[in-house]
């Protein structure tokens, strides 16, 4: 399969991909291509402009920068996982790239262009959403900074317009927390039917804070904010938390599927948080 | 047209291409490289595999245009002087392959997979090779046939 | 790495490395789709997006004035020549079949079926090109439920005034083979066990490796197509049949083929369009399908709803099996679409001894896609039926699946068996494979550790699956195949060539496709002639260099190919003989012939077999009346087929709180006879095992109420990488089959025939103290804890 034709650009810096989007009809914007050129090979989508973001070097990397990680949004999956920055201050992101598709796919996409993809099945937007990320977004008029909870908008949709781009993305430091993201598929390199990212900081014997966010149950990541709250101060052990994370699926809208209708989906959270939730505390 | 420079499997190439063309097929058709083969569209398979700048990609979810200015090794640059690659060697030993199409791939990631893991247990053979799919072994002798090489010295 | 191989003493038997391998570990390979030809075109398929339709319009022009389009053939162009995709097994005298054009004319009967084809320069071109082909659709309502299409409520091609293709029934007692199965019922019903249960063998598709390409090449005095084939030979006849050719102007190629499972084993569309474009444009013409395509169009396997019950005693011994089977053949028939059910009927009794046995089996039409020949064919949808009734059974009883089984099996001392099925199993040792099996497999202990998990209500439940199966192989004696109506014959053709040099080769009929065929045969030339291994070329796949030949499908090529091979050699040695005799001036019968020499008898007096050949060669001085060559062929019709058996265990882990199965320890102990390269065998066994495991758990083609394919793409037909399938142990027995020389039984199929019932007696083996006697194929988790729901709901609970 091969794609339809498009003109190709793979500009060097920021400003030049800005001003090559702002002119373009029908552009997109190629990050790590690793689902954007499936979808280009069976030409469920043919763009007539592609601007290739691989050749800027200052949308990759990791830096610290107060008490936040500052991320380049086109710093590749692999990267993310080796990072002994993001693997000290953000282990949950670390975690859930590593069981993003397989190791070839995580050489080549990028942590923003898995962001912006934001597909509702994707690990990084829950990460990102856990952890309160935020994002850079950069205009032709500026940079504009976007929270974790108004980046995502809905299926494959977020706060960066037809014209911008994800330059950055800030996680703040989750130093010391315990984490885990726990993922549901039915073969290896699936998509989650269902995934949970959580992250814990424990005090003593009781849960002092937790971020708990949902893969796949509905058209965004899913923020378990009653959740949180619930688990704070409680002993991370079995029965507890399989009692504060019971109705976490509530109000949830997932899709169904091959691979499971939304009743099964609610009840998979349920377990699935409760094995997150224990697996972060031991972590 | 774009004009690309890739080096693939060490000689240096410089070509005019369309930019919708696929790594994979300008490896095949342009260069002849028929070795590295198409088994998917959708990314699953990996039989497209190959190293660019000696990290494993599935070739055919990549532009040609991506891989200008960069070093592909493909299944037919690792023998040395007519001898075959520790990997290649150990594929054959142990009888990890059956129709050989995915072959290409399998050995390509495998070889990827010990760069990070010199000497893997059997899981980890198993989730290294989660992006490519073999349709006649079962994988088990795959498995075998890595964890034969990383005693050989297969990283490299 | 340097791993030394000692010269075997003898080469059956021994774990040669694949001579294959050099090329396709070094990426040497002759894929078709590696092929370009000087002046070739490209082509795309236009394919139909609806499953059902009149085609009212097709409108080409736009796509034939696009760059570098040369030509855009329609099935109304061709519709004079194309003539229809055969089938070669109509397996009832009145059995129904529509006419399969390989363009759609004025009708599409599933999605993916080709309305045009874009004839360009290169394949993007002609992609490109194929976007711009209008074509008008009419859409008519779709059959897709099998029993709505066996009611005939709406037909799938109203011409045929049904959707019922064939009905083929089986029954013991008019077969005089057995009793009648409705009194074994009926004295169930007034005291015994009867076990009914309905089950489904979900549709799969094969998903070989490479995607099918075909070539053709039209100019010069032969018309040469390569393709990505199981069946070069058979291939080549269909195509002449079909398509107004003769057969001595065509060759076909098969060369490396990737995989085919079944799913190569078939004369498809876009080989028969492929060969009209060329002829049409004059020019080589080369099609490529994408996997998205494959997925969609290549043919389908399984499918059916098996209807079953099951009669015995009260204390587990069965008296009587009653199969009613509604197969979905999809849309078409192709080329043994219609046998591959009646292939099971053979096999539901297994390796028991039942006393009564009825099969019947309707053959539907639906707008799905066609279905045919997939590992196994007809034998694992059989297999799991009885396999999965013989645990109820079990249940019912009270007893342990192993004693029950070893209760209805043959036992060793009883063969020859003549089946209920009226099938003679030669040899067998059912007890043999099970004791080591269960040995190896920790029975007892699992056992106990299964009873611990109930009893502290572990959330984690273990099960332990039994399958103990049998097969047909070696398809097949030529006078049973006219029996059922199958239009060719079963045998397998081979020729030697002892070249002038000393060096063999070994033409065979029956081409690989990964079976690793240049490997054994040479180990089979070798030993027989004396030769080095490395001295043995094996030809096959040209019908240029292999013109006879049956092709490789059904297990068949070792017991008839590769004894084809054997006789050759045989006869080889005879003409040799008189040769040896000559230059030895001895009497033939004066010659004994070992590890390449004549010698005679009592004497130190001997010449070597490559020296014969030289001497064959320049002829200077040969017997009076010697033809000048000790080339010799030979073809292998079976008298049988032959029986490889085995004991499958599987312990299976399963997650009730998720439904999620995991397979913690799997065991086979398969008796494939006598082993010519224990390496091949034992690969067969994993890769077949792990197919029959993704049947199990994975793999399902699902169309929406549209007739939509809605798993096409390998993101949704779930074929299980590496970390989704269990590292196995693999053992074997070896009781030699009676039926050829050599003693083998064939293994390309046992794993994926024993290995899904195995999986699924696991997976209800772990739900049983809930209540749950069944789990729908694929057991997902979301089936599974569907299953557990609906469990739980009716009162079951864990012990």
């Amino acid at each position: 399969m091969i794609p339809a034709k498009f003109d190709y650009h793979a500009p060097s810096t920021v400003d030049e991909a800005l001003r090559l989007l702002s002119e373009a009809e029908d552009a997109k914007v190629l990050a790590g291509g690793q689902s954007l050129i499936p979808v280009l090979r069976l030409r469920l989508a043919a763009p007539e402009v592609i601007v290739d973001l691989g050749r800027i070097e200052e949308l990759r990397g990791v830096r610290e920068d107060g008490d936040a990680l500052a991320v380049g949004a086109m710093t590749p999956h692999a990267d993310m996982i080796a990072d002994p920055l993001v693997r000290e201050h953000a282990a949950l992101v670390a975690e859930a790239a590593e069981t993003i598709a397989d190791p070839q796919v995580r050489h080549r996409g990028t942590f923003g262009g898995a962001l912006v993809h934001a597909d509702p099945a994707g690990d990084m937007p829950t990460t990102a959403v856990a952890l309160g990320a935020e994002f850079l977004i950069a205009g032709t008029r500026g940079t504009r900074t976007v929270a974790a909870e108004d980046f995502f908008e809905d299926l494959f949709t977020t706060a960066v317009g037809e014209d911008e781009l994800l330059t950055q993305v800030r996680i703040p430091k989750h130093t010391g927390w315990g984490s885990h993201y726990e993922k549901f598929v039915r073969v290896a390199q699936q998509w989650s039917i269902v995934a949970v990212a959580a992250a814990l900081r424990i005090d003593g014997d009781s849960i002092a804070e937790a971020r708990v966010a949902l893969t796949n149950m509905g058209s965004t990541p899913v923020r378990a904010t009653a959740v949180e709250q619930r688990l704070i101060g409680i002993a991370p052990v079995a029965d507890a938390v399989r009692e504060a994370v019971v109705d976490v699926a509530e109000g949830t809208h997932p899709p169904s599927d091959l691979n499971g209708d939304a009743d099964y989906r609610r009840h998979l959270a349920t377990v699935l948080t409760g094995r997150a939730v224990l697996a972060a505390a031991a972590g | 047209m774009t004009q690309i420079n890739v080096t693939v499997d060490g000689i240096s190439y410089s070509d005019e291409v369309e930019p919708r063309t696929l790594l994979v097929h300008y490896l095949r058709e342009w260069l002849g490289k028929t070795g590295t083969v198409v088994g998917c569209d959708t990314s699953n398979c990996g039989a497209c595999t190959v190293h660019l700048d000696g990290r494993s990609v599935k070739s055919c979810t990549m532009l040609a245009v991506q891989a200008d200015g960069h070093q592909v090794t493909t299944i037919e640059g690792l023998a040395e002087n007519g001898q075959l690659h520790p990997m290649q060697q150990a594929f054959h030993e142990t009888h990890a392959l059956q129709c050989g199409f995915c072959t290409p791939g399998m050995i390509m990631q495998a070889i990827d997979l010990l760069k990070d893991n010199p000497d893997p247990s059997d899981d980890e053979v198993r989730l290294g090779l989660e992006g490519n799919l073999c349709r006649c072994t079962g994988y088990q002798n795959i498995v075998k046939a890595v964890q034969t090489a990383a005693k050989a010295g297969g990283a490299t | 790495m340097t791993v030394t191989e000692e010269r075997p003493t003898t080469e059956v038997g021994t774990p040669r490395r694949r001579k294959e391998d050099q090329r396709l570990v070094t990426g040497r390979t002759r894929w078709t789709d590696n092929l370009q030809l000087p002046g070739m075109l490209h082509l795309a398929m236009v394919r139909s997006p609806v499953a059902r339709a009149k085609i009212t319009s097709v409108d080409v022009a736009e796509a034939r004035s696009a760059p570098g389009v040369l030509a855009v053939i329609t099935g109304s162009d061709v519709a004079d020549i194309q003539g229809s995709l055969p089938n070669a097994w109509p397996v009832a005298e009145d059995q129904k079949a529509p006419p399969h054009p390989a363009i759609a004319v004025d009708q599409v009967s599933f999605a993916g079926e080709i309305v045009a084809c874009v004839v360009a320069r290169s394949a993007a071109e002609a992609r490109d090109a194929s976007e711009l082909v209008d074509v008008e659709y009419d859409e008519l309502p779709v059959v897709l439920d099998l029993a709505q299409a066996a009611a005939d409520t709406e037909l799938v091609h109203p011409d045929l005034g049904t959707n019922v293709s064939a009905r083929w029934v089986f029954d013991s007692a008019e077969a005089c083979s057995g009793g009648n199965v409705e009194d074994a019922i009926q004295e169930a019903r007034d005291g015994g066990i009867l076990i009914e249960r309905t089950y489904r063998q979900q549709r799969l598709i094969p998903a070989f490796m490479e995607p099918r390409s075909v070539v053709v090449d039209p100019t010069g005095e032969q018309t040469t197509m390569w393709s990505a084939t199981q069946i070069p030979h058979i291939l080549r006849l269909m195509l002449a049949l079909t398509c107004d050719i003769p057969e001595s102007k065509l060759r076909v190629i098969a060369p490396d083929v990737g995989g085919g499972f079944g799913g190569k084993l078939q004369v498809t569309p876009e080989e028969v369009v492929t060969l009209l474009a060329a002829r049409q444009v004059g020019r080589p013409c080369k099609y490529t399908e994408s996997r998205s395509e494959s997925l969609m169009v290549a043919h389908h396997g399984r499918d059916q709803i098996q209807k079953l019950t099951l009669a015995a005693k009260q204390d587990g011994t069965v008296t009587g099996l009653k199969v009613e089977l509604l197969a979905d053949m999809g849309a078409y028939l192709g080329l043994v679409t219609s046998g591959v059910p009646i292939l099971g009927a053979f096999m539901f009794n297994a390796i028991y001894k039942f006393p009564a046995y009825h099969f019947a089996c309707t053959n539907v039409f639906t707008n799905h896609a066609w279905t045919d020949a997939y590992r196994g064919a007809g034998r694992p949808e059989a297999t799991y039926a009885i396999e999965r009734l013989m645990d109820e059974l079990a249940q019912e009883v009270g007893a342990d699946p192993l004693e029950i089984r070893e209760k209805n099996w043959i036992k060793h001392e009883e063969f020859p068996f003549t089946t209920v099925a009226t099938l003679e199993y030669d040899s067998g040792n059912y007890e043999a494979a099970t004791a080591k099996a269960r040995e190896l497999f920790g029975y007892d202990e699992l056992r106990k550790e299964q009873a611990e998990r109930r009893e502290r209500n572990d959330p984690v439940q273990l099960g332990i699956g039994v399958s103990t199966y049998t097969e047909m192989c070696g398809l097949a004696p030529s006078r049973v195949l006219g029996a059922l109506s199958y239009a060719a014959g079963g045998w397998e053709h081979a020729s030697i060539r002892m070249l002038a040099s000393g060096k063999v080769e070994v033409v065979t009929g029956s081409s690989a496709h990964g079976q690793g065929h240049e490997t054994a045969w040479s180990q089979i030339v070798a030993d027989r002639l004396g030769v080095p291994f490395e001295d043995v070329e094996v030809l096959h796949g040209d019908t240029l260099v292999a013109p006879k030949g049956m092709d490789t499908y059904g297990s068949r090529s070792l017991v008839i190919g590769g004894i084809a091979a054997l006789r050759a050699a045989d006869k080889v040695i005879e003409k040799a003989k008189v040769v040896a005799a000559h230059m030895l001036e001895a009497s033939p019968d004066d010659l004994e012939f070992s590890a390449g020499k004549f010698t005679v008898k009592g004497t130190d007096k001997g010449t070597g077999i490559g020296d014969v050949a030289f001497a064959a060669f320049h002829a200077h001085d040969l017997p009076d009346g010697f033809e000048p060559s000790l080339d010799a062929e030979a073809t292998m019709d079976p008298d049988n087929f032959s029986f490889p058996h085995g004991t499958h265990l599987c312990a299976v882990e399963v997650d009730t709180e998720t439904g999620r199965t995991t397979i913690r320890k799997y065991v086979c102990v398969d008796d494939v006879g006598k082993v010519i390269n224990p390496l091949i065998v034992e690969g067969q066994l994993h890769g077949g095992v792990a197919q029959g495991i993704a049947q199990a758990l994975f793999e399902e083609a699902v169309y929406d109420e549209s007739g939509t394919l809605v798993s096409g793409s390998l993101t949704d037909y779930l074929v299980p990488s590496a970390v989704d399938v269990p590292s196995m142990v693999t053992d074997r027995t070896e009781t030699p089959s009676l039926t050829n020389e050599l003693g083998v039984k064939g293994v390309g199929e046992a794993g994926t025939i024993a290995s899904t019932p195995a999986v699924v007696n696991g997976i209800v083996d772990a739900l049983r103290p809930y209540g749950v006697s069944d789990v729908p194929m694929p057991c997902t988790p979301h089936r599974v804890w569907t299953v557990l729901q609906a469990a739980g709901a009716s009162g079951g609970g864990a012990a």
